[in-house]
């Protein structure tokens, strides 16, 4: 248990390295390509930034909105304030806001800026259709995307693949436009010149694939995690493993999810085709592999 | 001249690491000290739903005086434990009080329908579960705090200003930790 959290902590942290590397790679060769220097990487950001900002900032209320989640109070569903509330004793943050979403199909998700103004969602469906072991590993996986800042997280990587579609964007503009002062270039000669702009158009076309396939490590990564930390709350790996066979098994859609808030939830209720080249897309790590490792923990007996 | 200044700053570095895992010790300390606070509030979550589920269950069963009187006692003495020891003891009554209690009331069927029992059974359960829950951060804190003194080079400051390990929250009877035998 304590190794998987490890190491799924270290694997995100050399992700985001990586991320941010390739950013500055990408920042490097849009300079020397397009002459603008350093302010073309400020203004990515800045306009990144504000796109992304508010939706982090009010990232509860809009999830909450789009989700047709309701607020309950402990008198309607007390069970479900006992288990949330337990949890966030063990897992040393605030006790979250519960919402419900009515919908037979069993899902659940976490959001929140964070661990203060933090929510949790379950569907009616869930309720219904786990038991209290299954509940209560659903209820620490959530937690535990609340305790690691997750939402955060992910906010900052998509204000990176921001930045990084825009530069590209505007790299490749410039090279239609034959713009940007190349002054550098006529200096170092011609070949160097001419490798770098191929080296430009490459990573201008392939760049945002690259930073959306990074985000969706990260994401996957950080399912992983909040598994195994889940996991740690319980420390009982076998109730999570079960509800997500469970779920995983459970052949209705969730009515109100969609492509956008689809990677909150704690198994994609999106249900999508299988496929090796599918999974790179993937919000979400396939069960199967989630439900080993959970499986793994219970003979480490650690 | 030069290697003076070196030593210098090494050592002024050396403090300064010294300074941060100090602080950082007084900070898992503390945070194990507050977890511990915590399970208090739990328990006394537990004895304030007590004598409202005695209430309770005494407007079905009046005659029931000796359970209701056991649970009392027990409770009492809980919340006037002095020591952890104390403390311990008490709660081991209270729980087997509780039980006689939740025995005595499968006899009275209109009692287990009653909407004010269940909630009060309801609450009580997911004490429980907290009173655990905290417990069990409170052993996460203790082992952080432990592990710090332990490892190098916390080790040296921890020996330094004399810290000391904290002790596990632990069952002490060993019939505590018999498998709960139901039999009907």
């Amino acid at each position: 248990m304590y190794e998987q959290i490890t190491r799924n902590k270290l694997k995100s942290v050399f992700l985001v390295l990586f991320f941010v590397a390739f950013v500055f790679l990408l920042v490097w060769v849009f300079e020397e390509v397009t002459g603008w220097g350093k302010g073309g990487f400020v203004l990515a950001l800045i306009i990144s930034l504000a796109m992304t900002v508010g939706g982090y900032y009010y990232s509860d209320k809009i999830v909450l909105a789009i989700s047709h989640a309701r607020p309950v109070t402990r008198e309607e569903y007390p069970y479900l304030y006992h288990t949330v509330e337990g949890l966030a004793i063990a897992a040393g943050v605030p006790s979250p806001h519960c919402y419900v979403i009515d919908d037979t199909a069993p899902n659940a998700f976490a959001t929140g800026r964070n661990p203060k103004n933090a929510v949790i969602c379950v569907t009616t469906g869930l309720l219904q259709k786990m038991n209290r072991l299954e509940l209560e590993g659903v209820i620490a996986h959530e937690m535990s995307h609340i305790k690691y800042y997750d939402v955060l997280l992910q906010t900052v990587a998509v204000v990176m693949v921001g930045i990084v579609a825009l530069l590209s964007d505007w790299m490749l503009r410039s090279f239609w436009w034959g713009g940007g002062r190349r002054r550098s270039r006529e200096r170092s000669g011609g070949n160097a010149g001419a490798i770098l702009l191929l080296v430009g158009i490459v990573l201008a076309i392939l760049s945002p694939l690259i930073a959306q396939l990074i985000q969706l490590a990260i994401s996957r990564r950080r399912e992983f995690l909040a598994d195994a930390s889940g996991a740690m709350l319980t420390r009982y790996p076998a109730g999570l493993a079960s509800a997500l066979r469970k779920i995983a098994a459970d052949p209705e859609p969730l009515e109100v999810a969609n492509k956008a808030t689809a990677h909150l939830y704690i198994v994609n209720p999106l249900k999508n085709v299988g496929g090796k080249v599918n999974k790179l897309f993937s919000t979400h790590p396939p069960i199967e592999e989630r439900i080993a490792a959970l499986e793994k923990m219970s003979f480490d007996k650690t | 001249m030069g290697g003076m200044v070196v030593l210098l700053i090494i050592i002024g570095l050396l403090i300064l690491i010294g300074i941060g895992i100090y602080n950082s010790l007084i900070v898992f300390r503390n945070r194990c000290d507050n977890a511990w606070a915590q399970v208090d509030v739990q328990l006394r979550r537990r004895y304030d739903l007590i004598p409202n589920l005695v209430e309770t269950v005494k407007g079905y069963a009046k005659h029931e005086r000796e359970v209701f009187e056991k649970v009392t006692e027990a409770r009492t003495k809980a919340i006037s434990a002095q020591t952890v020891k104390e403390q311990g003891e008490a709660e081991n009554m209270l729980t087997g009080a509780l039980k006689s209690l939740f025995a005595v009331v499968e006899n009275y069927p209109e009692l287990k329908a009653n909407q004010n029992f269940l909630m009060l059974q309801e609450e009580l359960a997911g004490t429980e579960s907290k009173i655990a829950y905290a417990r069990q951060f409170y052993n996460d804190m203790v082992m952080k705090f432990n592990m710090k003194q332990q490892v190098f080079p916390s080790s040296i400051i921890a020996r330094m200003f004399s810290f000391k390990e904290k002790d596990y929250f632990e069952i002490e009877e060993p019939a505590a930790r018999e498998p709960v035998k139901v039999s009907f």
